[in-house]
């Protein structure tokens, strides 16, 4: 139950609110414990809570290091 | 980029098991602990075990909040909805734990009690608002990825002034069972259960940050990699862990950077702090009586307090005798060394609060196959 995805936010809504689309289905969720949630931003989605925001540039870091991590096996020892 | 199929690629998978190979020093092994069940869960879905070499052992931990829940607690969640008549709304794992007399949440639902299985904790107050005339208990459980929708529950409840609405709290602390391991004989002095390094907690980390760790790499002197859960990420980590172990380093390292900083959601920690406070001690399952583990709710809450509310006494009682659940918390078994694993005990059946949830090391061996070789490439395509 600890399982949370990473979920994109469609629509804000009222009352700190959110539209997310979770596998193709729209979903209201709270994003009541995130600050400046925007349409478009990626969030964890943890038992109907946005619990943080996920950062594109960071990802993209972390993608091009595992890249070079795996590319000459026991070159960087 | 939808930060799910990116990090789960099996040509980037194999290269990187590869290069873990090259780096391991065969003179010496490598044990590390994943607290969380999130990563016990991905590394039997994922087959990693298969695709990484000997020398890398992981040891799996107490990170699975329906597991580490105690008999007692369960029982009290049952007399809550028996004997007191309340409508008790629950989260979907926590029905099928045993509990005493081979009861459960789902056996006392089967034999009348009202007890509703929620998504959210915005579920219960929902239910709340639609039944005045019943008192709604949340049977709140989880670690600090699941505290803070119990505490904007709890906040809404007193700002609407609902008043037949309460939590019944059972919110654990990630770092205190952490030390508790580090801190157990076993590990300092007997040196039964080998621990050279952690795979810490995404989710857990992206409230309370990476800083929490600190302490831990640099007092005992383990490396603490903290990990997102897709099988890119396990394998990153655990070669990021044998490189600090190789280099005769401790510290800790985020490879979870695209959503956790060393400060965390400071937004959250704040509504936490108003809520909760530390409960003096706590049993777990397998870890028995935890100091300082455990969150209550605040005087301020007090209105809102299921324990207050309906004077619940706690009783201890142990696991049944056949189930090592406890032992496997704590990193000493793994589920095949129970003898009741996948015949007795299935998740269809559980004995034990270990092949409940997906994230229950049991539950995990017996769903994946221990020596099954489902590969990433499979999961990717
Ligand atoms: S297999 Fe069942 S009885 Fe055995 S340790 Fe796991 S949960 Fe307990």
């Amino acid at each position: 139950m600890c399982l949370a995805i990473p979920v994109k936010v469609v629509e804000l809504l009222e009352a700190e609110q959110a539209l997310v689309d979770v596998g193709g289905v729209r979903k209201e969720v709270d994003v009541s414990l995130v600050d400046g949630v925007a349409a478009g931003d990626y969030v964890i989605l943890h038992v109907g809570f946005a619990i943080n925001r996920l950062d594109e540039a960071e990802a993209q870091r972390t993608l091009s290091m595992l890249r070079e991590m795996g590319v000459e096996p026991g070159a960087a020892a | 980029m939808k930060y799910v199929d990116e990090f789960r690629d099996g040509k980037v998978a194999r290269n990187l098991a590869q290069t873990i190979a090259a780096e391991v020093r065969p003179e010496r092994r490598y044990h590390l602990m994943e607290f969380c069940g999130g990563h016990t869960h991905a590394i039997s879905r994922y087959g990693l075990r298969d695709l990484l070499p000997p020398e890398i052992r992981f040891i799996h931990g107490p990170g699975c909040p329906v597991c580490v829940l105690p008999i007692g607690r369960i029982d009290s969640a049952i007399a809550l909805a028996r004997d007191h008549g309340v409508i008790l709304c629950s989260y979907g794992d926590t029905l099928r734990v045993p509990a005493s007399e081979r009861m459960s949440l789902l056996r006392a639902k089967a034999e009348g009690a009202d007890i509703r299985m929620v998504y959210s904790s915005a579920d219960a107050l929902k239910i709340a608002r639609d039944n005045p005339e019943r008192e709604v208990v949340f049977f709140a459980i989880g670690f600090e990825t699941t505290t803070p929708p119990t505490a904007v529950a709890l906040r809404q409840a007193r700002n609407e002034g609902l008043k037949n609405f309460s939590v019944f709290a059972n919110h654990v602390l990630t770092p205190s069972a952490i030390q508790n391991i580090l801190e157990s004989p076993e590990v300092r002095e007997l040196g039964t259960i080998p621990l050279d390094g952690f795979i810490g907690p995404s989710h857990v980390s992206t409230i309370i940050g990476s800083r929490p760790y600190e302490f831990f790499a640099e007092e005992f002197q383990k490396p603490v990699v903290i990990a997102g859960f897709e099988p890119l990420d396990v394998l990153q980590s655990v070669l990021m862990l044998v490189r600090q172990l190789n280099e005769g380093r401790a510290e800790v390292e985020n490879q979870f950077s695209r959503a956790v900083t060393r400060e965390g959601n400071l937004k959250a920690q704040a509504l936490v702090a108003e809520v909760f406070e530390l409960r003096d001690r706590f049993e777990w399952r397998g870890l028995g009586e935890v100091p300082y583990s455990a969150l209550r709710i605040r005087d301020a809450y007090r209105e809102f307090d299921a324990e207050v509310r309906f004077d619940l006494p706690y009783r201890s009682v142990p696991d049944h005798k056949a189930c090592e659940c406890g032992t496997i918390l704590r990193g000493l078994k793994q589920p095949q060394d129970c003898k009741v694993f996948g015949t007795v005990c299935t998740p269809d059946n559980p004995l034990g609060s270990c092949m409940v949830s997906a994230e229950g090391a049991c539950a995990a061996y017996y769903t994946y196959g221990q020596f099954k070789g489902a590969s990433v490439v499979a999961e990717a395509s």
